[in-house]
């Protein structure tokens, strides 16, 4: 093959570029095949059509706008028209497109109708549920888990039925809009070390653990006295209060210290000790300057519906 | 001398000298008319007539640092384009005002993780260290690697003067004479000019911290601090809400 190359490029039958490398190496000069110089002239034609249609060359402080090819979009009640751009047919997408208008079809229907209305009508419901599906993705799915299940110790679980802000459609709405600051102070220095495994034990015996009577007893004086003052925000039964978004101590659902997943009870006496000892600070943040008041309503339905809401 | 393919072909040092001249035709043509075309970077104002982009606080501008010493634009963009999809999911599209002050810029070419243009403010303080920290903590399906070493070191400002002049240097309007500082007064106000003025740089740094207490700690800045600082701020600086539907396709 080789021998026969070099046969072809010394008999000149085919033009070589003329420069020898070591001697005897040295290169054809075919021509490019005919289906790559016709693509290639092709290209050459695209470009210049594209110029007369397209934003295309600088002009001193400007460029040229391409015409036959302008962009319609309102602006209130006005209607602007401009040379083609992507912002231009973003903004006509989002007005015009059909996938745009359908959905703002339902938007508005959700709008309009109450909570009551939306929770009934199953094709509302629906809409509901894809929307909010992906509105829960992209902004509480950080924090709350894709399937609403939180972290426990950090963020909120929104798949059972226990709220801790409340599970009706105003509260969840109040929440997603303003934010929530959840508080509570730590107990580090109010408690000696005995009166801490008191609170402890009685915490434990409010959501039906076997404890330590004698101490639970102890505790229970300093829960509901002056001494740890518990109940301010817990309340004497224990129960929680949704207005200050304080757990409810004796339903067994636990969100921050993770009672449920230790196995002994010296661990669970831990993971409860721990919260009294350094309080709790975390916050919810508020949504109502990213997320529109309709997308803040649909989220509200999805989540009132993962909780099985009240 | 005869002008022969040979002369280029068996001098190394002027083939890649030409050969640089031809690679740099295509950048020149496309970006250098850019820098003339009046509108390649938007005019954004607040109402009150102040600019609405200002350069980074040395708090968020080590924060950058740290984003860039970690490679973050590995893996995350900067830049929402304007379509359907990346509006449904990431918000108003990025303005070319909005990285005016960043040197480098940080669009970034690949999405393994989500476009981070307008993060700031979207998630908590205690949701980003706990993020950077330990990822799967809190998205289990995350494939981002842990950050533990953020919240372990403090963070050297020692030289954060030097990089504000080096940033000053290539066009950020950091004040350094009382002239620059009046003047980023009438154009920022004064809250925003404070935290530019290099004379007060660790000062200013120091209080945001404080302030912020974005790692959680406040005994000490961590770089920890700086980073979840400028995460925070990212996207955050233009209310498009305060501008009429359209507003900034008049710039195209």
């Amino acid at each position: 093959m080789s021998e026969q190359k070099q046969d072809k490029a010394q008999s000149g039958s085919v033009q070589t570029t003329g420069h020898a490398w070591d001697g005897d190496i040295q290169e054809f000069n075919n021509p490019l095949p005919r289906w790559w110089l016709w693509a290639f002239y092709a290209t050459v034609v695209f470009a210049v059509v594209y110029w007369f249609f397209y934003p295309a060359w600088p002009v001193g402080q400007s460029y040229t706008k391409g015409g036959l090819n302008s962009i319609t979009y309102k602006v209130g009640d006005k209607e602007v028209t401009t040379h083609w751009n992507t912002r231009a047919r973003l903004m006509k997408d989002l007005q015009e497109g059909e996938e745009s208008v359908k959905q703002r079809q339902y938007m508005q229907k959700v709008v309009d109708s109450s909570y009551e209305k939306i929770l009934s009508d199953s094709s509302m419901m629906q809409f509901s549920r894809s929307v909010g599906k992906i509105l829960f993705t992209d902004n509480c799915a950080a924090c709350h888990g894709m399937g609403g299940a939180g972290v426990i110790g950090l963020f909120p679980n929104l798949v059972d039925d226990d709220w801790l802000w409340g599970g009706k459609v105003e509260e969840i709405q109040t929440t997603l809009e303003k934010g929530r600051n959840g508080y509570m102070p730590a107990f580090r220095k109010t408690f000696n070390e005995q009166q801490m495994d008191d609170v402890v034990e009685y915490v434990l015996n409010l959501s039906g653990h076997d404890v330590d009577k004698e101490k639970s007893m102890r505790g229970a004086a300093l829960f509901n006295g002056e001494g740890g003052g518990c109940y301010y925000c817990h309340t004497k039964e224990a129960v929680g209060m949704k207005s200050v978004g304080s757990a409810n101590l004796t339903d067994g659902i636990w969100t921050l210290a993770d009672v449920a997943g230790q196995t002994n009870i010296e661990a669970k006496r831990e993971a409860v000790r721990a919260i009294i000892k350094n309080g709790v600070k975390r916050q919810m943040p508020a949504w109502s300057q990213r997320l529109s008041s309709a997308e803040i309503k649909i989220l509200t339905v999805y989540v009132h519906e993962l909780g099985g809401g009240k | 001398m005869k002008f022969k393919h040979e002369s280029i072909e068996i001098n190394a040092g002027l083939l890649i000298a030409l050969t640089l001249v031809v690679v740099s035709i295509g950048g020149l043509v496309e970006i250098v008319p850019l820098f003339f075309i009046n509108e390649t970077v938007e005019q954004v104002k607040k109402a009150d007539g102040r600019d609405a982009v200002h350069p980074y606080t040395p708090l968020e501008s080590r924060g950058r640092d740290i984003y860039v010493r970690e490679g973050c634009f590995l893996c995350h963009s900067q830049m929402i384009r304007p379509f359907r999809d990346e509006h449904l999911r990431y918000g108003h599209y990025s303005l070319a005002a909005e990285s005016q002050y960043d040197h480098p810029f940080q669009w970034g070419s690949k999405r393994t993780g989500p476009d981070l243009a307008r993060v700031g403010k979207k998630y908590s303080n205690e949701w980003h260290t706990q993020h950077l920290l330990k990822p799967k903590s809190v998205m289990p399906d995350s494939i981002m690697p842990n950050y533990p070493w953020l919240l372990e070191n403090a963070l050297d400002y020692s030289d954060i003067k030097a990089r504000m002049k080096a940033q000053k240097m290539v066009g950020v309007p950091y004040s350094e004479t009382d002239e620059e500082y009046e003047a980023n007064v009438k154009r920022f106000g004064a809250e925003i000019a404070r935290d530019l003025d290099i004379v007060y740089a660790e000062e200013n740094l120091l209080r945001q911290a404080e302030n912020g207490n974005y790692d959680g700690d406040k005994s000490r800045v961590t770089e920890m601090d700086a980073l979840v600082a400028y995460l925070q701020v990212l996207g955050t600086m233009v209310d498009f809400k305060s501008y009429q539907e359209g507003h900034f396709s008049e710039f195209r």
